[in-house]
Parts: structure tokens; C-alpha cells; sequence
């Protein structure tokens, strides 16, 4: 054990720099009447999407001799779309969120998430405050492309229309080695190693419209091709934020939750229990809105030129 | 046989890929946002030297190569195979040229090598980094032309050929740095 490893990694600067950017943000929020919420870490129903990773953990019923299962959350969205069904107005959310199996140059097992959705506002829109936050802290704001536009000029192939067959040629000559491979996963590898990593050098910039396997729980707006009304926001080549025009119908909700299911069960993941508050909230009528969530964490490292994630963490995971 | 997920990928884990035994030498975690994480992995080719860039796909598992490194000492060589034993059991291994490579230069008899094994066979040879040999041919210094710092071939009692000072001459023992093929010093026995 090194005898070192009891001190904070961040030096004393950064962490004042942290508390100010937390400063900064509620000022923002309160500034624009966005009401700061909190919600509970221990969730009843993990996110069911096959590529998150949930901490489980067994809770002491109240009252009795039961043990329940208990999930920490991976984000707050499903908490904090219940609020707006419920007629909450705006809302955000700063929070530790976790997710397990994900350690590296950018990634932590926890790390701060801030959330926020607006009623009333569609994806663009919300970019917008997204800008306006960025130039309050002092970063230029973010210029905007769209997600084909950008694989097609990094990538050199459409995401929309392009074949398996095409895509599987372009990653093996990459070094992609993994079989089968799914169009999402294709698109996710070549994406990252392609286009990500020129994106927001000399400046912020959004990707948005995603082609429908990357929608996650964004709507889907009808059209040739159809894209989700998604975006993500890149700086240095890190994703910083990633919004949805959220999905409103119950029954596609529903829909997606399975699909994720179905799809954990075909590489044997556990398969989850669907988040059935959510549902009656969507069912109940959660309003037309738009929804983002940043990464504190990496937007600290862009604001102290910092290279690691652990630069910025008073004990990152090897020092918890 | 072993079977590795990328979740146990770390610095020196001995993989197959393409039917060649690999180890890791960097093992790096990438994930969009919302989608598919992966392991980008630079890994060397055992048998070839050469190092490769692959992507995994995160949770994706691989079979492991059953290599490993021993100790033995070298015994001499028939013309076509180096004889090695380890100095433990007795037991007695034979390295073919491809797997001695540019190895064999440096070797007389009796040094410790760090043999790699594959499925127990000989894969790799490496000499010891620092060997002691005898000069057996090279051309006389100029006297008072040691300043300048210029060197001279000079051939090896193994065969191997090395650049030494100009001071050096033929009949001394010199040590050499087997990772570099350059001259440390005199040997001083």
C-alpha cells in the first residue's frame, strides 16, 4: 500500500474551482427559475439499457425481516421525469450518480452528474441554455452538426443507409475484432474512434439527430431517414453532456424497456425490472419537454486544462 | 485452457489472437455516452515481435495463451537446434533458430537465458541483458587517439560483431549490453 495514498489527488486549486463551478451552475439555474430537486439514490428499478452497469445492493425493509434489492442510481432521469408528470415545472438536479465496470482516462465508477429539463423547450432549444451555461463559465460557445453529417465526413459512409457488410469492413480494418457485430455497436466503435475524437478541438461542439439505433429515450422524428432528437456536446474529443426531446408515450416507452430486456438477455445479462412508476407517470402525462445531463467531472478538467479524470476528484476510485 | 474477459485485461496478460499467442501491453477503456464500451488494446505478437492495435468489444472474452517464462541454462548447439536445461529439474529443451533469433549471437555456453514457453515449447530466447566476451579480431588502436571518441568493429568469440572504442584491442574481454549490441566496458576480472 503506498503511504501517500491518504492525501486528496486534486490539488487545492481545483477543488476551489470545483466549488465554484457548483456555485456557478445553481446561480444559472436559480437566475432562469429552474427549481434544484434531489431524489433518491437507492432506486427501486435500474436503468434496463444493456450498456449501463448498475450497483445493486440489499436494503433493511422497514418494519420487517425483509431484505429488498435496491439499485444506485445510474442517473436520475426516471426520478426526475416523475416530478415533471407531476407538474414539478423546471427542474435540476446535481448528484453522484454510479455505474460499474467503468474505470479509465475519463471514466469513474461515480462521478457528479448534472441534470436539468425544461418544459415546453425541444431539443434545440435546450441546446441554447446549454450554450448560455457554457459562456457563463467562460467557454466559447458550442458550434453544432449533425450526427451524419459528421460520421460522413469523418467516416466517409452515411450512418442512416450504410450496410453491415460496409461497416463491418470499415472497423476490421481498424482493428475491430469483435463477432458479431450489431449495426449499433459498428456505428459506436467508428464513431469513437473516428469522429469523436476530432470533435470539439477549438471549440465546443454538439452532435445532434442520431440515426434510430443510438435513441435511446429520445423521440424519434419521422422522416428519410428518421433521427432521433438526440444531442451530445463535445469538448477536446470528450462527450461532456448528451440531451434528449424526450419521449412522452408510455406505450413506446414500454416498448424500448423490453427491446433493452430482450437485448440483455441475448448476451446474458441480467434482465431488469421495468421502472413501472415511470410508466404511470407517462401514462399520467408527462409534458413535452427536453432533458440533458452534463458531466461535472469533465467539465472541470476543461476548465482547469486538466488530461485525466482523477485529476479532478479529491480520491478517485483507487483512493476511495 | 483460460478464458479472459476484457474485464480482466491488465499489463502483460498473455492472450491468442489470431492463433497467435499475444501479450497486453496497454489496455485502454472507451465508451460513448450511451452506447457499446469497449477495450482498445495494444498488444505484441509473441512469435513476430510485432505490436498490434485491436478493439474489443467491453465484456467480449478471449481465450488465454498458455505462456510462460523459465530460466534455463544454454548447452550448445548441434548445428540445428540450441540445447537448453533447466538447472532444477535436468530436463532438457531444444530452441529452433527462428526461436533464438538474434539471440544466439551473444551465446557461448552455460549463460542464463529467459526462455518463453508456449503449450511448454520454446518461443522466444532472450540472452542475458549484459554478457562478458572475449575480442578475437580487430584492428589496432592509434595510440593518443583516445579522446575523440571514435570506435572501431570488433568481432566476438560468439561471431557477434560490435563497435568498441579504439583503446580496446584484440585477446580483451569486454561487456556488452545484449538489448542494445552496444559496448559497456572493459570486463574487469
Amino acid at each position: 500500500m503506498n503511504s501517500d495514498n491518504w492525501r486528496p489527488l486534486a490539488s487545492r486549486e481545483v477543488l476551489e474551482r470545483r466549488a465554484l463551478l457548483l456555485r456557478q451552475i445553481r446561480s444559472f439555474m436559480a437566475e432562469r427559475g429552474v427549481l434544484e430537486v434531489e431524489t433518491p439514490y437507492l432506486g427501486g428499478a435500474a436503468a434496463t439499457d444493456p450498456n449501463i452497469h448498475s450497483l445493486t445492493l440489499s436494503v433493511q425493509h422497514p418494519g420487517d425481516n425483509r431484505t429488498v434489492r435496491r439499485y444506485l442510481h445510474s442517473s436520475p432521469e426516471f426520478a426526475m421525469k416523475r416530478l415533471l408528470a407531476s407538474g414539478s415545472g423546471p427542474i435540476f438536479q446535481i448528484c453522484r450518480v454510479f455505474r460499474d465496470h467503468e474505470t479509465g482516462r475519463v471514466h469513474n465508477p461515480e462521478f457528479t452528474m448534472l441534470e436539468w429539463y425544461r418544459p415546453g423547450f425541444e431539443h434545440h432549444r435546450l441546446m441554447d441554455e446549454v450554450n448560455a451555461l457554457l459562456q457563463s463559465l467562460g467557454i466559447a460557445k458550442a458550434g453544432r452538426i449533425a450526427y451524419g453529417q459528421a460520421f460522413m465526413d469523418r467516416v466517409g459512409l452515411d450512418p442512416h443507409s450504410a450496410d453491415t457488410d460496409c461497416l463491418v469492413r470499415r472497423a476490421a480494418a481498424l482493428g475491430f475484432i469483435s463477432e458479431p457485430a450489431d449495426d449499433a455497436a459498428l456505428l459506436d466503435f467508428l464513431f469513437s474512434e473516428l469522429v469523436a475524437p476530432a470533435l470539439g478541438r477549438g471549440g465546443a461542439m454538439f452532435v445532434h439527430d442520431y440515426p434510430v439505433h443510438q435513441a435511446a429515450l429520445a423521440r424519434v422524428r419521422p422522416g428519410k431517414p428518421p433521427v432521433a432528437e438526440r444531442f451530445e456536446l463535445f469538448i477536446n474529443g470528450v462527450e461532456i453532456a448528451n440531451g434528449f426531446h424526450e419521449l412522452t408515450d408510455a406505450a413506446e416507452q414500454r416498448r424500448r424497456f423490453e427491446r433493452d430486456n430482450q437485448r440483455r438477455r441475448s448476451v446474458n445479462f441480467p434482465v431488469l425490472p421495468m421502472e413501472e412508476h415511470l410508466l404511470q407517470a407517462l401514462a399520467h402525462g408527462l409534458p413535452e419537454c427536453a432533458g440533458v445531463a452534463l458531466g461535472v467531472d469533465r467539465l472541470l478538467m476543461t476548465l482547469c486544462g486538466a488530461e485525466r479524470l482523477d485529476q479532478v476528484l479529491a480520491f478517485p476510485f483507487d483512493r476511495a | 485452457m483460460s478464458v479472459y474477459s476484457t474485464n480482466e485485461f491488465r499489463t502483460g496478460l498473455k492472450i491468442m489472437l489470431e492463433n497467435d499467442p499475444c501479450s497486453i501491453l496497454e489496455n485502454e477503456f472507451v465508451k460513448p455516452g450511451k452506447g457499446q464500451a469497449f477495450n482498445r488494446v495494444k498488444l505484441r505478437n509473441l512469435k513476430t515481435g510485432r505490436v498490434l492495435e485491436r478493439t474489443f468489444k467491453s465484456g467480449d472474452t478471449v481465450d488465454g495463451a498458455d505462456v510462460m517464462d523459465v530460466a534455463l541454462q544454454y548447452l550448445y548447439n548441434d548445428g540445428d537446434l540450441w540445447h537448453f536445461m533447466n538447472p532444477k529439474s535436468y530436463e532438457q529443451l531444444a530452441a529452433d533458430a527462428r526461436a533464438m533469433g538474434a539471440t544466439a549471437q551473444w551465446l557461448k555456453g552455460e549463460e542464463t537465458c529467459v526462455v518463453t514457453l508456449w503449450d511448454g515449447v520454446p518461443l522466444v530466447v532472450a540472452a542475458p541483458n549484459v554478457v562478458t566476451l572475449t575480442i578475437t579480431q580487430t584492428e589496432p588502436g592509434v595510440r593518443g587517439d583516445t579522446a575523440t571518441g571514435g570506435s572501431k568493429p570488433a568481432t566476438l568469440e560468439t561471431g557477434a560483431v560490435v563497435k568498441v572504442p579504439l583503446f580496446v584491442s584484440e585477446g580483451e574481454r569486454i561487456r556488452v549490453d545484449t538489448r542494445t549490441s552496444e559496448y559497456l566496458s572493459r570486463a574487469k576480472d
